[in-house]
Order: C-alpha cells, then structure tokens, then sequence
C-alpha cells in the first residue's frame, strides 16, 4: 500500500488528477453549505454577464439564476452520478465476469453471449431509450448508465480471471478443497482488482460525460441542476450569452480531464513493472 | 429587451398603417418559412398548423375574419339571418373558377360540408346545430339550425371549412385521390410543386375572381428543420418571412433588431392561443379553491412574459383570451402576490405534501417556463416536483388524470362556444382524452351557463351570460390561466399587407405584395 501511494505520488498525472478530484469533490460537498440558495432561484436580472455583480460572479442564466450556484449544485449531481452508476455498473459487471472466467465452458459462453448483446447496442443510444422510457429521473439515469457501462468490465474481469485461474495457487486451493465462492472470493479476485480499478476511474469519467450528455438533450432529472444540464439549456442561447454555457462545459472538461489523469497514474502505479520498464 | 419588442411591434403597426396607403405592386417572389413540414396538403382532411398556412391560401372558405373576427365576404358575397336567427342564407359569389377552370357553385358547398363531417373533427362540432342545409338555386346556400346558435358565423374559417371541388372529390375514395398531392382549390394561388424535404411552390392564381390579386407571382414555402438553421436562414436572406412559432422565442429580439425587419403579433385572433395550467381538481390539496387560488397569486406571470416569452402575449385575466368575443375583464385579478399565497395556503391547512408538475415537452421555452413556475411555487412552500416526459406521454398523462399540475396551450377560436366553454362543462369529462375538461371541475352552473351562452339570442344577451361565466371561474380557479401567448412573424419590411385578418399567414397572401 505504501508502495502504491509513493508510486501514485511520483507519476505528476496522477497528482494533478486526485488535486482536481478532492477540489471537485470539496465543492461537491461544502459549496451547497456556502452557497445555500437554490440554483432554481431567479436572483438577477437574465443574461447578465460574468463578473459584473460580486453577487453572482459567473453571471446569470437565461432566466435570471445564478450561473455560479449552479455549478457547485452541478459538481454534486455529476460526481454523484458517476460514482454511484460506476459503483453500480461493477456490482454487475465483475461477479458475471468473474463467474465466465472462473467457470469456462458453457456458462461462460451463455454469460459471454448475454455481455455480447449488450456490447452490440450502441451504448450512448440505449441509455437514451432506457431514459426515455423509464422517465428522466436521477434513478433512471444511474440506472441506465450502468447497464451500458458493465459490460467491459465484466470482460476484462473475465480475461484476468481466465489466466488468474490456472495459476498454481488457484489450483493449490482448489486440491485443498475450498468452495468456488472462496477461491473466486479470496484468490483470484484481489489480484485481479487492479486493472479494474484503472478502468473504474476512467468509467466515472464516462460516466459524468453520460450523465452530461443526456442532461444536454433534455433527458436530466428535472429537478436536479447538473452541468450537462446547464450546457443543454443555454446552448439555445449561446450567441447571446456564451458564459451560461462555457463554464459549466469548463467544468466538464476538468472534470473529466482529472478523472483520466487519475486513470493513468493508477495505471503506472498499479504496473511499477509496466511503468519502470516503459518509460 | 422587452422594451424593443414592444417598440418593434409598434413600429410595425404604424409600417402596416401607412403600407396601407401606398399603392400594391405587382409581381415578385416571396421565401417564407413552413416549420414543420406539413404531412400533407389537402385541408380537408389534414389540419395541422402548417397545413392550415400553406393550404390556407390554395383553398377558400365562404368567410375570412377580421383580427376582431366580424365576418367578411370571401366566397360567399353576402349572408343574411331571418328573425329566429335559426335560417342563415348565403349568397355565392358567381364569378368564382377552380384553379382547373370549372366553375365553384352551390353544390360545392353542399359536397364539402358533407366530406367534411366525416373528415374534420372541428367541422363536425361545429355543425352539430344544423338541421339541414339547401341549395336552392347554383349561388345560394340556405342553413337551417335546430335552434339560434350564436357562434355559427364564426365556424367558417378556410382552416375550419374549406371547400372542397366536387367534380374532382366525388365518388372517389378521398383517401387516396390524387388530388390530394397536389390540392385543387378557388384561392389567390395554386399548387405547383413540393419537393418533399426542400420546399412547397404556389404560384399565383391568373384566373382570380378579385382582380389585381394576389400581387405576388410565386411563393416558396421553404422547410428548414433546424431552428437556428432557420434563423440564420433569415440574416442571410434566403428567407423574407417567418411565420409565427418558427424560430425560438429567444432569437425573436436578436432577428428584430436587423435591418429592414419588421415584427408583428398580429394575425392570430382568430385562434387566441391561451396557456395555463391544469390543476386536477379531483384529489389532494388542489380540490381546494384555496390552494388553486394560492398557485394564481404564486405565479409570476408578467416575469414569465418578459423574460421566457420575451416581452410578446399578454397575462391572461381568465378563461377567455382578450381577443376573443365576449371577454370580460371585471374579474378578480390575482396580481404576483407572494405573501398572500402563503396565507391561503395555511388556511387551507396545506402541509407540503408532494405535487407533480407536469411539462409540455414543445422545446425550450416551455421547458424554461416549467423551471420558472416550480420555482414560483416553492418560493410559497409547495412541495413541487416536476415530471418531463414527451408530447405523447403528457397527454396520456393528462388523458387519464395522472397529474396535479400540467402545462397547456389552446385555441380558442373567437368565440367561448366554440373555444371555451369545452374545458370547463362537466359533460365534457372524459377520461382518456386530452382537450376537453381534463381538470375535472364540475360546477352545475357553469355547465347551465354555457349551455344558454350558445343558444341565446340577441348578442347582449349572451354577453351579459359569459360574463357571468367568466366571473365565476376566475373565483373557482378551475385551472391556473398563464398567459394569451403571441407568436410574432417576422418579415422583411418590404412585404406588406401579409397579415390582414384574423388568421394572419394562413390566408394572408391573397393581398400582400412586395414593395421593390
């Protein structure tokens, strides 16, 4: 663990990502302590422009509410969004790959085949159609970029289980007597857990970026602010006032940006083999 | 912003008034704007918005309307109603050629009022009154009424009863005639071509019974899908004329502000479009009048004009658009008035339960309206939560009274008999059906009240019975009244006299022309 951490600290990426990440995170959590008026609420006259009143520094949307309210309750439903529907999306995709990987054969091909025909599906169109008919709502929402966000993960955790498997340890807790659950439980899946995390971190980005993109095409919670949502709404109105829809896309790509970072320091971190000899 | 709008408006106003002066030039091309493209053109049988604009100028009804709806000779020259107001006679206009060059006579008339009760909904309703109709001789149409309607000389409108060529319509399976392709009718113009996807060409009618008119050689109806593709449209000059509801609210102030642009609210009296919201009256907090008359005083209409509606419409009063005939303003009024929404809302022991707002999915300004008046009604302390879903989805909502709160726009017609009385009469509950009255009130003398307003004679008479109705609802609040939306067109200056009547684009080719 302290490895890790050392090896995290030294790749510059990864530091810069986790530094935008806990920024984002402490705006998530304390801005709507700071700031508790609602981003619903019409505080200024429309269209006003940033920093023109210290009151509302990033201006005024196209109904008189504070851009900047709205970006710290955005922060909240965007990081939530992409945590709990990656959380989800793993809860699904690793015990099936798992499962495929460790068992083989016929259950691996029905589980494969069943991954396969979600892969199939182009995922940004499915989400849509699954949002569409569950109605917009921030469930429906998680709900649907899970389901089109597992299946890579339940292949990757597959493969790594396919080599884990044959492994001497796994075949020496297998002579011993232990139960499938344990070995799948105890043996192969720590050790499979890194990759997995690498790919989660880039799945949050994924997702936020879901999440902003149905927001953008009217399919977000409507009664939740988030920036996808925020982009969606002033985009209409973008030669008239470009700030409604720059900062909340600012904070997007940031966002995104630091989540990816994150990614790749893991990555190094997680590989020193990878990351000493490929460098 | 607003303020500019208005001065446009008044600009325009005053253009249109010494546009009248001037003398009509012949010829030229006009590119207008048809948002969406129509699904077809035969009037009689399709009738949607863009189909009543394109159409309207091809086909002809026996009467236009003024913008203050008194009816003016059109196909038919005259008209005139016997004591019992129960026979109504028109006399035809006798110089009057299909655009094939057969002539439009009596039994016309007789066909399309015949095809027309099984192919409009509207025109169905609104004949209901008749009793039988004759035709005497070839240019004389005899109505017989079973008993005094007031609104009959209001029903016909070209979008509400077009007339149709018989010799080309009749015994043939009207589904699939030919000619509904490419639609034969009496108007200033006829159909040329439309290449689906690209544009609809009309050219002028060279054979039409008013001669001099239309001035215009050729028009194109140009069908550009995406909003700001059609406002750049505009700047860029490809087209002079956008209709009202084509580009978004929003552009309205920014296209207003070009060169030689002229914008008018003008030209849809005679539909009176007026939003509000339904308040299911049946169940929860809303069966109380005084949780209704909490969200009438909660809402902030005139910000809601100014900023989402950009200045354009007018707050509603009641359930009568001022437009239309009979509106009363002797109402109660229900100002934004915060503070006293708040006390109703105690009074009537309101505790925060959950109150579903439901979206009208018609694009972004309904979206932004939406966002406005929950916020409205939380700023009270209603507990509102909001449900978007899309047009087909709203409307099975509202059809099967799974709502508390909805958002809607009608038209109106120009007369409560037609346009009012059916969202507020108990015999028009229906489950499953979307614009009839949806809110469930029931009020025995609201019902008694507009069924004597269609039938009573003289015209004071009914006056002094809407009155009445009008005040009874607006205390009742059955639903929340928004706003008598305005849905502006834009033209380039140079064409005038395009909106003239009370239907506006639909028919009003037949007189604009092009200044050079």
């Amino acid at each position: 663990m302290k490895q890790f951490c050392t090896s995290m600290l030294k790749s510059p990426s990864g530091v810069i990502g986790l530094i935008i990440l806990l920024l984002a995170i402490s705006v998530a959590v304390f801005g709507p302590l700071l700031f508790p008026n609602s981003p619903w609420r019409m505080v200024q006259r429309p269209f006003l422009p940033p920093f023109t009143l210290s009151t509302v520094p990033l201006g005024t949307d196209a109904l008189g509410r504070d851009v900047f309210a709205g970006m710290i309750f955005g922060a909240r439903v965007s990081l939530l969004v992409g945590l709990v529907s990656t959380l989800a999306a793993l809860v699904v995709g690793v015990p099936i790959g798992a499962m495929a990987g460790y068992f083989g054969g016929k259950v691996d091909d029905a589980l494969m085949r069943f991954t396969e025909f979600f892969q199939t599906i182009p995922s940004f169109a499915l989400a849509i159609v699954l949002v569409a008919i569950l109605q917009p709502s921030i469930y429906s929402i998680v709900a649907s970029i899970a389901v089109v966000s597992w299946p890579p993960v339940a292949r990757l955790v597959r493969g790594e289980v396919l080599s884990l498997r044959t492994r001497e340890y796994v075949q020496a807790a297998v002579v011993t007597g232990q139960s499938n659950s344990w070995i799948i439980l105890r043996e192969i899946l720590p050790n499979a857990l890194s990759p997995v995390i690498v790919l989660a971190s880039l799945m949050v980005a994924t997702a936020i970026l879901l999440e902003s993109s149905l927001s953008f095409l009217g399919l977000g919670d409507p009664n939740l602010i988030s920036w996808g949502y925020m982009v969606g709404a002033g985009r209409t109105v973008i030669r008239q006032a470009w700030w409604i829809t720059v900062f909340p896309g600012v904070a997007i790509l940031i966002c995104v940006l630091g989540l990816n970072l994150i990614g790749e320091g893991l990555n190094d971190a997680l590989n020193p083999r990878l990351s000493r000899e490929g460098r | 912003m607003s303020k500019r709008v208005l001065l446009g408006l008044l600009l325009a106003c005053g253009l249109t008034a010494s546009a009248l002066a001037q003398e009509p030039k012949t010829g030229g091309v006009i590119n207008a704007v048809i948002q969406p493209e129509p699904p077809g053109l035969m009037l009689a049988m399709i009738q949607n918005g863009p189909t009543q604009m394109v159409s309207g100028n091809i086909f002809e009804g026996l009467l236009r309307y003024s913008p203050k709806l008194e009816p003016q000779p059109e196909l038919a020259e005259s008209w005139s109603i016997s004591e019992d107001a129960k026979t109504y006679t028109f006399k035809l206009r006798k110089d009057v050629t299909w655009h094939d060059g057969k002539p439009f006579t009596a039994a016309d008339v007789l066909f399309s009022i015949e095809m027309l009760k099984q192919t409009h909904a509207r025109a169905r309703a609104n004949l209901v009154q008749v009793d039988k109709i004759e035709a005497p001789d070839d240019y004389t149409v005899v109505f017989t009424l079973k008993q005094p309607f007031g609104p009959f000389l209001g029903i016909f409108e070209v979008g509400s009863m077009p007339m149709v060529p018989k010799h080309l319509y009749e015994g043939t399976d009207w589904k699939t005639n030919p000619y509904n392709n490419a639609p034969v009718g009496t108007g200033p113009f006829m159909f040329k071509e439309w290449q689906k996807g690209s544009f609809i060409r009309l050219v002028k009618n060279p054979n039409y019974y008013e001669k001099g008119k239309p001035y215009i050689d050729e028009i194109y109806w140009q069908i550009i899908p995406d909003a700001a593709a059609r406002s750049v449209a505009y700047e860029t000059g490809k087209v002079d004329v956008l209709p009202g509801g084509s580009v978004e609210n929003f552009d309205v102030p920014r296209l207003s502000k070009l060169k030689d642009t002229c914008v008018t609210g003008a030209g849809w009296e005679f539909f009176s479009p007026l939003a509000w919201l339904w308040l299911n009256n049946r169940q929860g907090p809303l069966a109380d009048k005084r949780v209704r008359q909490a969200i009438m005083y909660a809402i902030d209409r005139d910000f809601a004009k100014d900023v989402i509606w950009n200045g354009l419409g007018k707050v509603a009063t009641g359930p009568s658009a001022s437009t239309i005939k009979y509106y009363t303003d002797d109402v109660p009024k229900y100002p934004y008035d915060p503070a006293k929404a708040k006390a109703l809302l105690k009074e009537a022991g309101y505790k925060g339960e959950k109150i579903r707002l439901l979206l009208l999915a018609y694009g972004e300004t309904w979206q932004r309206w939406g966002e406005a008046v929950k916020q409205n009604l939380m700023d009270v302390g209603m507990n509102i939560e909001t449900i978007s879903t899309d047009v087909a989805g709203g409307n099975q909502k509202i059809g099967d009274w799974d709502f508390d709160i909805a958002f809607t726009y009608l038209y109106q017609y120009g007369d409560p008999a037609l346009g009012v009385g059916r969202n507020y009469v108990s015999s028009n509950i229906a489950k499953g059906q979307v614009f009839n009255n949806a809110e469930g009130y029931t009020n025995p003398e609201i019902d008694k009240l507009f069924a004597d307003g269609a039938v009573a004679t003289p015209d004071s008479k009914r006056k002094e019975i809407y009155d009445k109705a009008q005040k009874i609802l607006v205390e009742d609040v059955p639903v929340a009244w928004l706003l008598e939306l305005q849905f502006p067109t834009i033209t380039r200056c140079k064409v005038k006299n395009l909106i003239t009547t009370g239907i506006g684009v639909n028919d009003g080719f037949k007189d604009a022309w092009l200044e050079k």
